[in-house]
């Protein structure tokens, strides 16, 4: 018997937007039952890659080939009816249905033709819950009032509720708790051992080696490696690949430890939230990068929002240079010198109809306007002057923010920060939806601006991130403080043994 | 006037190159596809109006008409303008118009002659778009449903005051100022209210922190709070100046009928929220043209001038003026998909 033809062939696929090409001959080619993971920096094509595999692109030229067949994806439709699933980033549920009715919107089983039943959508949506390790979830609750990991589940009930052969997962653990990705690679396992295909979209390189079978490396716009092994690469020839040189030391230096009787420029004193946070203390000095680690949901990013005003505390006190903050208003946080690089960028950071100069002065408009007048001249200037200062690219200050990689609009945030001269800084997930080579940048530059005198507050769910680039690090477990330590005494196993530590085995 | 449109909002959604943003480089070299496509509109509808009736229509009287009545609408589309830039919507446009005009001609108003009719109708004006900033602001109401009441009690309020009846205005001073002899180099007085009205509604828009925030408000509500700007004043405040944009269209209204009517302003809501759109402005919110909007309120009166002219009814100039909204939005639609 001849060998099997691989179960989709893409050669040669290009696609251009106006002024970009965002694929440029791209070939990848997946086999039936394996995970072939897609690698690549943001920017380097692998969005438009999905989308044109899911139908939603149509690419300017180049061949897909379906089980040996010449194909056209006309339509998100026709990908799905060949068998082709996606689970986008961005989680594409109706809040207001219930999760029986998201997984099967668009194709409910009907009577009569347009008669709901209600009550075989409920059963088959229950069973794929159980098969998805989810029984728990009921299929008539409002996805709405679910976690997000549960949407991610509900999501991927959908996928699987068609008849299924290559599912395209675009980075479905960036969400997820460790137990919760564990849950999932064994949905992936499952899913392979029944012949379907996955296409994994991480930035996670020790995923990749977990789960992944053969690993294609895109490149702007090209694959610059198709098929590798994934186990067995060597991790700085993927990043090689990756970025187009080798990154060893990711970090920056520390500097010798700060002074600890310098002054906190901010203290927090016995903060708390109702069952969000409890009590909390901390002090950030001048120069000092504190991190707090912790799993999803406990309460690193409602702490830093608490501190910023963005969120009322039911107690405590936020106090800058000794001073007490009027809490929840952020407006007094900002007079104050804090300044906060939210998780959600492009939701609560950005203007993403405006350019980059806007967005950077949105903060400091009092300092180019007299009698509210704005003095553009003075505002491009100094928006150029901060963006410059952490070598934004391109550097332009003129191109609209949504032009930019997740790394650049980070950076903006931040130049925003640095423009109104702000002396606390609180980031929240950083370097979320950020490809590696940018990540060593932004944390030279965080580095770079503590070493400037700033006291910086840092929040990630990436262990490793907070190990490498804070100098005191808090550890959260379920909204108190577990443990406090200086970074270098830490490690990932012992802080990861923290969090999790008497947590229910959920 | 033409846009100087920076470069986020740069129509076109090609990225310019970079350009030190003088004040007036520019104004009238570039110019953005959108405007220049609504001037072309407007240069051929008076084409078509040259043809058809071209003693009537480009007679100067009748110019100075169509000027005129876009004068009124004109100013409420300001307003309406900023507030859509914002995210939000007022519904309320045309009663605050009827509420100021008949609460101005009352004849105890009419006692304090010129101020005192000028002074209520700004006055009723702001004060509704108080009373609406408020409700949204700070009562946390959605702007459709609080500028829809205020729609519903603004008419019923100024159908009380005048029980059904129009109040003829007897003050001289405001006649006056609706005569040939009071216009300027033959600008009637009211054209150039509006012209000031629209060059500060732009100024205000485009160069200051007030018009920045606006924006801001309305790209990303949520960014702009945590960036630090004052989200619901800044609402409170654009309802007040809609407000007061209205209060000065009720007294433009008054000196060209020389009277107040509870019936003012009918479906003005519609028009300056048509115009706004036609012009480029966003329903939700993030991105507004002064120009856009002035540009829509002048295709529009044009085009009603033009149909009265040529004897078409009013159901003719509603269908015309559908269709002008459904094609402005397909063709701007299809600018918008070709260049992102």
């Amino acid at each position: 018997m001849a060998p099997e033809p691989p179960l989709l062939t893409m050669s040669g696929i290009t696609k251009s937007f106006p002024g970009v090409r965002a694929l440029d001959g791209v070939d990848l080619d997946v086999q039936a039952g394996e995970v072939h993971c897609l690698l690549g920096q943001n920017g380097a094509g692998k969005s438009t890659l999905i989308k044109v595999l899911a139908g939603a692109h149509q690419p300017d030229d180049g061949r897909l080939t379906w089980r040996g067949e010449p194909v056209v994806l006309k339509s998100p439709i026709a990908a799905m009816r060949l068998g082709i699933a996606t689970i986008y980033q961005e989680l594409d549920l109706v809040e207001g249905l219930s999760v029986a009715e998201n997984v099967h919107l668009g194709h409910e089983p009907t009577a009569a033709g347009f008669v709901v039943r209600g009550k075989a959508a409920k059963e088959s949506t229950a069973a794929l819950l159980k098969r998805l390790g989810h029984p728990e979830i009921d299929p008539a609750r409002l996805v709405g009032d679910l976690s997000a990991a549960q949407q991610q589940i509900v999501s991927m009930a959908r996928a699987l509720s068609h008849e299924v052969r290559l599912i395209v997962m675009d980075e479905p653990s960036a969400a997820l708790d460790p137990d919760e990705v564990d849950n999932l690679f064994r949905i992936v396992g499952d899913l392979t051992a029944a012949g379907v295909a996955v296409v994994y979209i991480s930035h996670r390189l020790e995923e990749i080696r977990r789960i992944g079978d053969r690993v294609t490396v895109l490149k702007d716009g090209r694959a610059v490696a198709g098929g590798l092994p994934a186990k067995s690469t060597p991790t700085r020839e993927v990043v090689a690949l990756m970025t187009g040189r080798n990154v060893e030391y990711v970090f920056p230096d520390r500097p010798p430890a700060t002074p600890a009787e310098s002054t906190p420029i901010l203290q927090v004193r016995g903060l708390a939230r109702d069952g969000e946070f409890e009590p909390l203390d901390l002090e950030v000095r001048p120069g000092e990068i504190v991190g707090l680690a912790g799993l999803v949901g406990s309460g690193r990013s409602e702490i830093l929002e608490t501190i910023y005003g963005a969120r009322k505390p039911t107690a405590g006190q936020v106090l800058v240079d000794g001073r007490p903050l009027r809490l929840g208003s952020v407006r007094a946080a900002v007079r104050a010198g804090l300044g906060l690089a939210p998780e959600e960028r492009k939701a609560q950071a950005l203007l993403m109809l405006e350019s980059v100069t806007r967005n950077v002065s949105v903060s400091s408009m009092s300092r180019f306007s007299r009698g509210g007048w704005i003095d553009r001249r003075a505002e491009l200037g100094a928006a150029r002057a901060a963006t410059r200062e952490l070598s934004l690219r391109p550097d332009n200050p003129s191109v609209p923010v949504r032009t930019l990689s997740g790394g650049n609009q980070q950076k903006v945030v931040l130049a925003r920060w640095l423009l109104r001269g702000c002396r606390v800084l609180l980031l929240d997930e950083p370097t979320r939806g950020v490809d590696v080579g940018a990540r060593a940048e932004l944390y030279a530059v965080v580095r770079r601006l503590a070493d400037e005198g700033l006291a910086v507050l840092l929040v990630s769910s990436e262990v490793p991130e907070v190990l490498g680039l804070a100098d005191r690090v808090l550890v959260l477990r379920e909204g108190s403080v577990v443990h406090t330590a200086p970074a270098r005494e830490l490690d990932e196993h012992r802080v990861l043994d923290l969090v999790m530590e008497g947590s229910p085995a959920s | 006037m033409t846009q100087h449109a920076s470069p986020p909002r740069d129509n076109t959604g090609k990225v310019p190159s970079v350009g030190q943003p003088t004040a007036w480089r520019g104004l009238f070299v570039r110019a953005d596809v959108r405007t220049l496509s609504l001037l072309g509109v407007l240069a051929a509808l008076i084409v078509i109006g040259g043809i058809t009736k071209p003693d009537e229509f480009l007679d100067t009287r009748n110019l100075q008409l169509v000027l005129t009545q876009a004068s009124v609408i004109g100013v409420v589309t300001v307003g309406m303008t900023l507030v859509i830039t914002s995210g939000g919507i007022d519904l309320s446009v045309g009663a605050i118009v009827a509420l100021a005009s008949v609460w101005a001609t009352t004849v105890a108003t009419q006692e304090y002659g010129f101020a005192g009719i000028l002074f209520t109708a700004v006055i009723v004006g702001v004060g509704c778009g108080l009373v609406n900033g408020l409700l949204i602001a700070y009562g946390g109401m959605v702007p459709f449903i609080a500028t829809l009441a205020m729609l519903a009690s603004a008419r019923g309020l100024a159908l009380q005051i005048t029980d059904g009846k129009t109040q003829i205005v007897t003050v001289d001073g405001i006649l006056d100022l609706g005569e040939r002899d009071a216009y300027v180099l033959g600008i009637p007085p009211l054209v150039l209210v509006f012209a000031v009205v629209t060059i500060i509604g732009w100024l205000v828009l485009n160069r200051t922190t007030f018009g920045r925030r606006t924006v801001a408000v309305g790209g990303n509500a949520e960014a702009a709070r945590l960036a630090g700007i004052d989200v619901r004043r800044q609402r409170l405040y654009l309802y007040l100046l809609s407000g007061l944009c209205c209060g000065i269209a009720a007294f433009l209204l008054i000196v060209l009928s020389g009277s107040g009517q509870n019936t003012n302003g009918n479906l003005y809501e519609l028009d300056a929220i048509a115009a706004a759109i036609i012009g480029g402005t966003l329903l939700s919110g993030g991105r507004g043209t002064i120009t856009g909007s002035v540009l829509g309120v002048l295709i529009f009166t044009t085009i009603t001038n033009i149909f009265a002219l040529n004897n078409l009814q009013s159901d003719v100039q509603q269908i015309a003026k559908g269709a002008i909204i459904v094609a402005a939005v397909l063709v701007q639609r299809r600018t918008a998909n070709t260049t992102t």
